[in-house]
């Protein structure tokens, strides 16, 4: 069980250095100067200058020994600094963060919460009408691109109805309703495709499960259906869906980043997008790192999670 | 059988596989015919789109898809569907089933062009790495761990801004490159599950090389699943298509693409949705038609390898 763990780890550590290289290198290889980015052309006929900002930067080190500055700080929470604004990225980045979590939670919660009854009702009912317009209505969610739902529902919801505001962000600091409001839409429209992947997948494990001589002994023995289908049922049933919410993170992330567009929303998608069309290396590079390390942990907590779950797993370990 | 020799006997092998081959040719028109109705209809729809985005270009009265009419006061800008304009016209004046048609074709050559890559560099690789096991694995499967770290959609714009170059070309290498980690991992989890059969063995066990092996006997095997799997991704690749372009960071522009007709005819939903509506219906219609096909591929899949074993 240690051990497992602690390869795990070592493996975490591993493709996350091996993805900063990666991203860094990229990020520095390609044709394009820093300077560029840094002043505008007509001041770059002043080598004086360029050379003294050159310096301030650290351009003039060997590719190999900046990474390894970059690294170094970026491990101790520094990404750098902007090209473009000149300010820390972390600094930048930091007030967004709980913007971009809280959309990502509230919308896996909200799919975990729809699809998992959904997914149970639809394996116990399984061929019935129930069954077939869960199964089809799920086959929709997973076909409708998220901003399109997301124009959809600021077109009726927000310009017709005026039920909840087209853009925006209200943080929960400053009003409690104001945030649930600003967050609906925008939440709805990252949460129907997440709530159809995983309603297919409880269903077609459920389904798999239910079929166990274990529950034949509990119907036996009397237990009622819901009891059986909650207690007994779920658990085996739930290892698949844990492993994809993990690795549906990487679906939601992009989801995010296109969804606080379309909503204009503060987060970490909003600034990514303004580094790109900035071409702001510096922040695409420190975003890229940030998430990916992210991505990284949460499917390695998950990893441990299915340990925790499937004793099965646990002995052979 | 007479004196038993490894080359006659691997005749022998390759033999029954043929006729294997014939037995499940005939299957599969048994399996065609008991195709649902709605299956049948989903699976029409996807060919009529294939074949819209394949010919526009000799479709019959089919306009151009950036010709503005109303420059040369030909035709009313947010038009409803009408002779002419079947779908009506958007709010420059062209006409929206030529431009939804044209716009099938960039989101079919995108998605078609990664799934190619995919299913080529990321079956083989995934195959090499389960079949191989060992030193090869571990090295193949560190590569996709690290690729599969970046979610796509970022790693697509990381890309993009340091190349710095836009268009389907680019669009279409940049997918194509990102794709083949997903594949490479299916392929390698089916490899490792196909290297344990008997039939395998058997192979091993009559002194066939390893690259025959790995290319008569696991890769024959591995891509069925991988197919299915190419299918569903078709459909993911044909949103994330769409996504790019109406956030501005996959077809420039003028060229008519469904995210780019979303994006532009926006500002025009209060007073005529038809613009926006019929890209989107298009879309949704396509995946969806595309994942009910894979749906039915999967489970006849199911069906298949459960009699087997």
């Amino acid at each position: 069980m240690a051990r497992l763990i602690t390869a795990r780890l070592v493996r975490l550590v591993a493709v996350l250095l091996a993805v900063s290289f990666l991203t860094f290198m990229m990020a520095n290889l390609l044709p394009g100067d820093p300077i560029d980015a840094l002043i505008p052309i007509e001041l770059q006929e002043d080598q004086e200058f360029v050379a003294e900002l050159r310096e301030e930067w650290g351009l003039n080190d060997p590719l190999l020994v900046r990474y390894g500055r970059w690294l170094g700080n970026a491990v101790q929470g520094d990404l750098g600094r902007s090209y473009i604004t000149g300010r820390p990225i972390m600094d930048e980045i930091a007030p967004r963060l709980p913007i971009t979590g809280q959309l990502m939670v509230v919308s896996i919660g909200l799919a975990l919460l729809v699809a998992v009854p959904l997914g149970v009702l639809s394996a116990y009912r399984e061929g019935s009408r129930t069954d077939q317009s869960v199964t089809g209505g799920a086959l929709l969610g997973i076909s409708t691109p998220n901003f399109l739902l997301g124009i959809f529902l600021i077109y009726f919801l927000a310009v017709k109805l005026q039920w909840f505001p087209a853009v925006g962000w209200v943080r929960i600091s400053d009003s409690f309703t104001g945030n649930l409001k600003s967050m609906a839409l925008p939440v709805v429209s990252l949460a129907v495709a997440e709530a159809a992947v995983f309603t297919r997948l409880v269903r077609s494990d459920m389904i798999a499960t239910l079929q166990e001589n274990y529950i034949l002994s509990a119907r036996a023995k009397g237990l009622r259906d819901r009891f059986i289908l909650f207690r007994h049922g779920l658990r085996p049933s739930s290892l698949t869906l844990i492993t994809v919410v993990g690795l549906n993170m990487a679906s939601l992330i992009g989801g995010t980043v296109v969804l606080e567009r379309l909503f204009a929303i503060p987060g970490l998608g909003w600034r990514f997008f303004g580094a790109f069309f900035q071409r702001d290396y510096m922040m695409i590079q420190g975003i890229t790192m940030l998430i990916a390390a992210f991505y990284v942990i949460i499917n390695a907590v998950v990893d441990f999670i299915y340990l925790a779950i499937d004793p099965r797993i646990r002995r052979r370990a | 059988m007479s004196t038993v020799e490894f080359p006659s006997t691997e005749v022998e092998l390759s033999t029954t596989v043929r006729s294997i081959d014939r037995l499940d040719r005939e299957r599969l028109r048994g399996r065609l015919a008991r195709m649902s109705w709605y299956t049948r209809i989903c699976a029409s729809w996807v060919v009529l789109i294939i074949a819209a985005a394949i010919f526009a270009d000799f479709i019959p009265g089919l306009p151009d898809p950036n010709y503005q009419g109303f420059l040369w006061g030909n035709d009313k800008i947010l038009e409803p569907p009408s002779r002419d304009h079947w779908l009506g016209t958007d709010g420059i004046s062209r006409d929206n089933l030529a431009r939804v048609i044209y716009g099938a074709r960039v989101s079919l050559i995108f998605a078609a062009s990664a799934v190619a890559s995919g299913l080529l560099f990321g079956g083989v690789i995934g195959s090499v790495a389960g079949f191989m096991r060992g030193k090869v694995d571990g090295a193949i499967g560190f590569g996709i761990d690290v690729m599969l770290a970046m979610p796509g959609l970022v790693i697509y714009i990381f890309f993009i801004t340091m190349i710095g170059k836009f268009g389907l070309v680019w669009m279409c290498l940049v997918v194509s490159a990102l794709v083949i980690a997903p594949y490479a991992r299916v392929a390698r989890a089916n490899a490792l599950a196909i290297s344990n059969r008997e039939f395998v063995t058997a192979a091993r066990s009559i002194g066939t090389n390893k690259a025959r092996i790995l290319f008569r006997e696991v890769i024959p095997n591995v891509y069925p699943t991988l197919f299915a799997y190419a299918l569903v991704s078709m459909g993911v690749l044909i949103i994330l298509e769409s996504t790019l372009s109406f956030l501005g960071i996959g077809m420039p522009i003028p060229t008519s693409s469904w995210g780019n007709m979303i994006a532009e005819s926006r500002r025009d939903l209060a007073i005529n949705p038809w613009p926006l509506v019929w890209p989107a219906l298009t879309l949704i219609l396509t995946v969806y038609s595309i994942n009910v096909v894979a749906d039915w591929i999967r489970k006849d899949m199911a069906a298949r390898t459960s009699a087997l074993s």
